[in-house]
């Protein structure tokens, strides 16, 4: 079950230019187009009668009339952009409103058999390497967003890491979002290959420079060769309104270990796709996760753990925190094939639920085709522990403070799963300024609230 | 004016009254110990001196310095100079035992409008205070009380009490779970930090806690009220005869009403 897509001539409209732009692009990037919008104009937007968006309405996405962005650029500087930079970094990708911005990129110097780009400079380029992997395992059939994402997908980043060669800092993308006239769509597309034996971290980040309306429609395929070691962050930190879908498409190959890990702080409908599949024996995948929703927000996490094949262990964890009317969903859908064989998968989902009107869905779904494997899953809910918090008042911290030391510590179980690094140290910061805004009532005029208590929705 | 004044003072919990008009004076270094059997109160007295939200006093008064107790939230007790050992110290996963430590100090002195103290003046206080209760350092580097074995649980109770130095400091049944061993560590800690400036209030079901802390004052609480005051030699003639005497004469004395 599906909806018709409401404004079908606009993105009919849209795709042609979106033809017209890809002109120079090889035939089989711009078949794979052709294919992804027929895919999209058959299924349209998905509706909550699909078991898959069952707790998520996006109605307010197929009921929206958005143009793409095109490649002109808004003004943007990069004072505009200090507030989010990662020090250190081993390159940083910007992209406004969906293109590539060379002038506010800056790439390091980088190890030899590293390449980082944008993936619109790699298209044109039609390297092998491109051809050999993009496209082909994000799943069009299944997921209309990513089909969307197909169809119109422009820029995005690139990260290629050849055999053996260890990226240590990270690589980090920065989408921006600028004001616009109309509602806009953007569709980023990340390639990121780590080959065998390679290391490489990846941060996503998406943020807004205004408060219109946007739908920012990600889709990112991480590659994993045989015992290649890669982490994926993914951080929405959007202003409230935004629509974000994204969907992270992971493949391992053999004894590959990765990491996904995100954080929702922003936003305002909200779904992160989680997909990896273990494909080769003896692969590792860690699905972390922190989502804090507050307002209105709608965040939903779907993850869909696929193990194809035998000695491979997954573990899911995402907590979640929400407050005044947040919606917050996990699905956590666990496949096992037939050929896998002492698979090792386990789930669990924490909740913290700060005010009567909070809700979480939460759903596991185990699919089990071998006959020899441990898979485990659980979630809780729960209020703010009264105990502790009088155990903390009790020694001097007041509610206020104690509130949010006790969230910290929920939230730092998911932060304690990160390696630690660049990556992990500007999680924290981030996390640690989002939680003053979260838990807590506004504090009235005239009260202590001090300027260095600020959000960093608000700094930013 | 003595540190603490407690006038009639009448707690509810949930509709139910637990203490039914509780006079009690206590001097700046006086110990005082509460002794009662099981549901007589103690805990109610220990918990809503340091201001747990639950308990509903619903009549008396009760002064700490000349300030009104009751008006405070905890934090602002603990500020005051309240400091509770608890019964059952709870658990927090996720917030290292130093750093807690360090802000729960941090917030005291910032409430007496004195400097933060930053780890570097810290540690070297707090490395005293580890090695006065015994205490292994590696402790420290976890969680609040995760983990930790009952007696370490206790032991990092009054851990906390020698480094927030309160002015009334009140141990709810600290005894309770102990070993000889580590109730003797605890005792040492507690006795070290007796002073004419601190009053303290061990509150207790059996005796054994007072062979190491003795008390100047015994007081003894039978169904919400304190039936018998005396000096420690009340401890022992309860640890001879048992609560059963004294509950029986509390019961032919307290009006038919109760």
């Amino acid at each position: 079950m599906s909806t018709a897509i409401a404004n079908v001539e606009q993105y009919l409209e849209s795709f042609v230019a979106v033809e017209k732009l890809s002109k120079g692009e090889p035939g089989w990037l711009q078949t794979m187009r052709k294919n992804a919008f027929a895919r999209f104009c058959e299924t349209g937007f998905p509706t909550t009668h699909d078991e898959d968006w069952r707790f998520t309405n996006v109605a307010a996405i197929a009921r929206t009339p958005f143009s793409v962005a095109g490649p002109e650029r808004s003004q943007v500087s990069t004072s505009d952009l200090k507030a989010w930079e990662i020090e250190g970094s081993a390159a940083r990708l910007v992209f406004v409103d969906g293109w590539f911005a060379a002038a506010l990129s800056s790439v390091g110097p980088l190890p030899a058999g590293v390449v980082v780009s944008s993936l619109r400079k790699e298209i044109e380029k039609n390297s092998g390497m491109l051809e050999r992997h993009f496209g082909r395992y994000l799943d069009i059939e299944r997921d209309p967003f990513s089909a969307l994402n197909a169809a119109f997908a422009q820029d995005g980043a690139f990260v290629h890491v050849s055999k053996g060669v260890s990226l240590e800092k990270p690589v980090h993308v920065l989408y921006v979002s600028t004001e616009r006239q109309a509602p806009t769509m953007t569709n980023p597309r990340n390639l990121v290959i780590v080959e065998q034996e390679a290391e490489a971290t990846l941060i996503e980040e998406y943020v807004s420079l205004s408060d219109g309306a946007v739908l920012c429609n990600s889709a990112t395929e991480l590659i994993a060769g045989e015992s290649a070691t890669a982490s994926h962050y993914m951080i929405e930190r959007e202003h409230r309104e935004a629509f974000n879908i994204s969907t992270l498409r992971i493949q391992q190959d053999r004894s590959a270990n990765v990491a996904s890990h995100s954080l929702l702080l922003g936003g305002g409908l909200v779904r992160n796709n989680v997909h990896p599949v273990l494909a080769g024996e003896g692969g590792e995948c860690l699905i972390n996760g922190l989502f804090v929703g507050s307002g209105k927000q709608h965040l939903d996490n779907y993850m869909y753990v696929e193990h194809a094949s035998p000695h491979c262990s997954s573990r899911q964890f995402y907590n979640g925190i929400l407050d005044q009317q947040a919606h917050g969903v996990f699905h956590g859908r666990i496949v096992v094939h037939k050929d896998a064989q002492k698979t090792d998968a386990k789930q669990t989902n924490r909740n913290l639920l700060l005010s009567d009107d909070a809700q979480i869905d939460t759903k596991p779904q185990l699919e089990i085709y071998a006959d020899d494997v441990k898979c485990t899953h659980g979630a809780t809910i729960g209020q703010m522990e009264e105990n502790a918090l009088f155990y903390l008042q009790s020694r001097g911290i007041d509610a206020r403070s104690a509130r949010r030391l006790l969230l910290l510590a929920f939230a730092s179980e998911c932060l304690g799963r990160m390696k630690a690094g660049l990556a992990r140290t500007h999680a924290e910061r981030l996390i640690e300024g989002h939680l003053l805004s979260v838990g807590n009532p506004a504090p009235l005029a005239g009260t202590d609230a001090s300027p260095v208590e600020r959000s960093w929705e608000e700094v930013g | 004016m003595s540190l603490l004044e407690i006038r009639n003072l009448h707690v509810s919990v949930a509709g139910h009254e637990i203490l039914k008009g509780i006079d009690l004076n206590v001097n700046a270094g006086e110990v005082h110990s509460i002794m009662g059997p099981n549901g007589s109160g103690k805990s109610t007295l220990a918990q809503v001196l340091s201001r747990r939200e639950m308990y509903q006093v619903t009549g008396g008064e009760v002064s700490l310095n000349g300030k009104d107790l009751l008006a405070m939230k905890p934090e602002e007790a603990a500020c005051e100079g309240v400091f509770m050992a608890f019964q059952y110290p709870v658990e927090i996963p996720g917030i290292g035992n130093t750093y807690f430590l360090r802000t729960a100090l941090n917030a005291m002195r910032k409430y007496r409008g004195q400097e933060e103290m930053d780890a570097m003046d810290f540690l070297p206080m707090f490395r005293e205070k580890l090695k006065l209760l015994e205490m292994d350092d590696k402790l420290m580097g976890r969680s609040v009380n995760e983990g930790f074995s009952g007696g370490e649980k206790k032991r990092n109770e009054i851990l906390q009490m020698a480094v927030l130095e309160p002015k009334l400091a009140i141990l709810d049944e600290t005894d309770s779970g102990l070993d000889i061993d580590a109730l003797r560590i605890v005792a040492k800690g507690v006795n070290a930090m007796r002073s004419p400036e601190r009053a303290m209030l061990v509150v207790t079901h059996y005796q054994r806690l007072l062979n190491y802390i003795v008390p100047d004052f015994v007081h003894v609480l039978v169904d919400g009220r304190i039936v018998r005051s005396g000096g420690p030699e009340l401890a022992l003639e309860l640890e001879e005869k048992g609560y059963s005497p004294i509950e029986a004469a509390a019961r032919q004395t307290a009006p038919l009403s109760a």
